[in-house]
């Protein structure tokens, strides 16, 4: 009987021993094989050539008021809009509760005459019409997404449609009264 | 009408490499003895048609793939020129462009079959779930090789669909630009978009492989869903089904053939024939006809409207709810096994739930058309609509029928499809 038990149990120590190596084997090549996978799948962000393309200077003598330019940002296409009087009292005389995604039209803007957003619709990543002097502006004079159907105002703040968010405004600086660096 | 399944006598090459690696008892087994139902109409041909439309895309694939250049610069030209100068250049792609449409027209007419002969239940759950699995790879498959001419709807529709992601909350913006490798669906982007293209293909192949595999466990469903008693109630797949399938696939490859020859651009969209501009949206996305049943549901959600202000405006936004319902139109669809409750299979069974699937067909048809139209209304209210009503199918109609419908009652084998009262 003595030897019985004993034998069991040094069956059953033998055998927890190899679970436990057999384990230790799988959780080794698991940890290693997704260590693996990390440099793959990081290949797949934005590499250092992409991200060298950082900033854009823009020169904005010739533009005149109400009207547009779009110029190109780490591939997405920028709007600077030199907005009219009415224009920017129609944006910052909107009551915050009415919009959104509340944000005052003053924390846009560095210069409210200049409007400088990213033209790229936060529904889907369109870009919205109304750069251009034949292009409708949406019901809210600002720039409209045909995509979806998303109206932005003066300020390019989301008014209506699936848009979740307002446009979103770069980081810029102007070095000078006409010249604006973007990014 | 059987013969003995006992193993067939091969001689010379054949026997010595069967002896080795047994492929030609393996094939006899599964496509010549294997028993089908007599009773299998065209619509079980259709899984036929949708290997061979894999193996065309797959081929013509290859030669395109020898002269396509993956790069901004340059796939635009690559492409006209495979249609201008490579030789039989415009046959190869408009097969494989149009193969795309062909093989989504296959697989949808594939997986109405499944819904309304009940192919989809108990055993074959796993064989219909593998089916969705490789609806879904088509999709991607479909969707990145759509990408690859760098028209305005390549560039503007992929700008689109990879910026669903960026709707998950927190991981949704880094996954889209990792999707992007970059700011914007640029060059690296087009890049992995080819190279995923290339592969998912073989993918789908070993999901197909699969999928015949799980099907050749319980065999094929049939028109009257029940299961054959014996020999009497079956037939050898060759030469019946065969030569049954090679009548479809002729039809078939009638159409696709006057597809390509007569009316090759009639399923694609002519603004592809303008190359990509990342500073202009055409003015009407729309993606290939085969997303547009989804494609609607996506749009549905918008902010102001009621359903999604009661019941989800209060913990996600529209664009969200949006994703989530595209993707769950799927998810449900591959759940459908345990959703229908009824026992029966075949709708020739099935009273009302007969009708059921006839509206849900509709109501994907409208799905599909309203898909394909402008953002406004009324084309938002119907979109909205039917997209309640493909919810409403899944989750309450085919529970709820199969609970209080009461079945015809089911013949007593496939021989003996008229079945008499009991004495």
């Amino acid at each position: 009987m003595a030897e019985t038990t004993e034998s069991s149990h040094q069956e059953d120590d033998g055998a927890g021993r190899r679970d436990f190596l057999g384990m230790l084997t799988v959780a080794t090549a698991g940890v290693g094989g997704a260590a693996f996978m990390w440099p793959l799948i990081s290949s797949f962000n934005p590499s250092a050539d992409v991200l060298a393309l950082a900033s854009t200077e823009v020169n904005l003598d010739a533009l005149e008021v109400g009207q547009s330019i779009t110029v190109i940002w780490r591939g997405k296409p920028v709007f600077i809009r030199r907005r009219t009087p009415e224009e920017i009292s129609e944006a910052e005389n909107v009551s915050l509760d009415e919009l959104i995604d509340p944000q005052s039209d003053e924390d846009r803007v560095e210069n409210p005459e200049f409007l400088i957003m990213v033209g790229v619709c936060t529904h889907l990543g369109c870009v919205p019409l109304g750069q251009k002097s034949g292009e409708t502006k949406g019901e809210f004079g600002g720039w409209f997404c045909p995509c979806h159907g998303s109206h932005y105002d003066t300020s390019g703040r989301i008014r209506k449609g699936p848009a979740p968010t307002n446009l979103p405004v770069p980081e810029y600086v102007f070095l000078n009264d006409t010249t604006v660096k973007i990014g | 009408m059987q013969s003995d399944s006992a193993d067939p006598e091969f001689k010379g090459i054949v026997k010595w490499i069967d002896r080795r690696l047994p492929i030609f008892t393996m094939l006899h087994k599964e496509y010549m003895v294997f028993p089908v139902p007599k009773n299998l109409n065209y619509f079980w041909s259709f899984g036929a048609l949708a290997s061979i439309t894999l193996i065309v895309m797959i081929l013509t694939g290859f030669f395109l793939a020898a002269q396509y250049q993956a790069s901004t610069a340059d796939a635009f030209n690559s492409v006209e020129r495979i249609m201008r100068d490579v030789n039989y250049g415009w046959l190869i792609r408009y097969v494989h462009m149009n193969g795309a449409s062909m093989f989504f027209i296959v697989v949808y007419i594939h997986i109405f079959r499944g819904l309304y002969y009940g192919s989809y239940k108990e055993p074959r759950e796993l064989l219909w779930i593998l089916g969705v699995v490789i609806l879904v790879l088509m999709m991607g498959t479909a969707f990145m090789g759509y990408v690859l001419p760098w028209g305005q709807m390549s560039l503007w529709g992929a700008t689109v669909i990879t910026n669903l992601f960026s709707a998950f909350p927190l991981v949704g913006e880094p996954i889209v630009t990792w999707l992007w490798g970059g700011f914007s669906v640029d060059n690296p982007t087009l890049n992995r978009f080819f190279a995923l293209h290339y592969l998912l293909p073989f993918v789908i192949f070993a999901v197909v492989f699969l999928h015949v595999a799980a099907l050749h466990i319980p065999g094929s469903n049939n028109p009257d869903g029940i299961d054959p008693k014996g020999p009497a109630d079956t037939v050898n797949f060759h030469p019946f089904m065969t030569s049954k399938d090679m009548i479809g696939i002729v039809v078939y490859l009638m159409v696709f053939a006057g597809l390509v020859f007569y009316a090759p651009n009639f399923l694609g969209h002519p603004d592809n024939y303008i190359p990509a501009n990342p500073l202009q949206t055409p003015p009407h996305i729309v993606p290939e006809w085969y997303f547009l049943p989804y494609y609607a549901i996506l749009r549905a959600f918008t902010d102001d409207w009621w359903f999604f202000q009661i019941f989800l405006g209060w913990w996600m936004d529209a664009k969200l709810a949006g994703v989530l319902a595209m993707f769950g139109s799927l998810v449900l669809l591959a759940a459908l096994p345990w959703l229908d409750t009824s026992r029966v299979r075949s709708c020739r069974y099935r009273p009302y739930y007969k009708w059921a699937i006839a509206v849900f067909v509709i109501n994907f048809l409208i799905l599909g058309w309203v898909g394909g139209k402008p953002a406004e209304e009324p084309y938002v209210l119907i979109s909205q609509l039917s997209t309640l009503y493909y919810f409403f199918h899944f989750l309450v109609l085919t529970p709820v029928l199969g609970w209080i419908e009461r079945p015809k009652p089911l013949p007593a084998s496939i021989g003996m499809p008229v079945s008499t009262p009991a004495e």
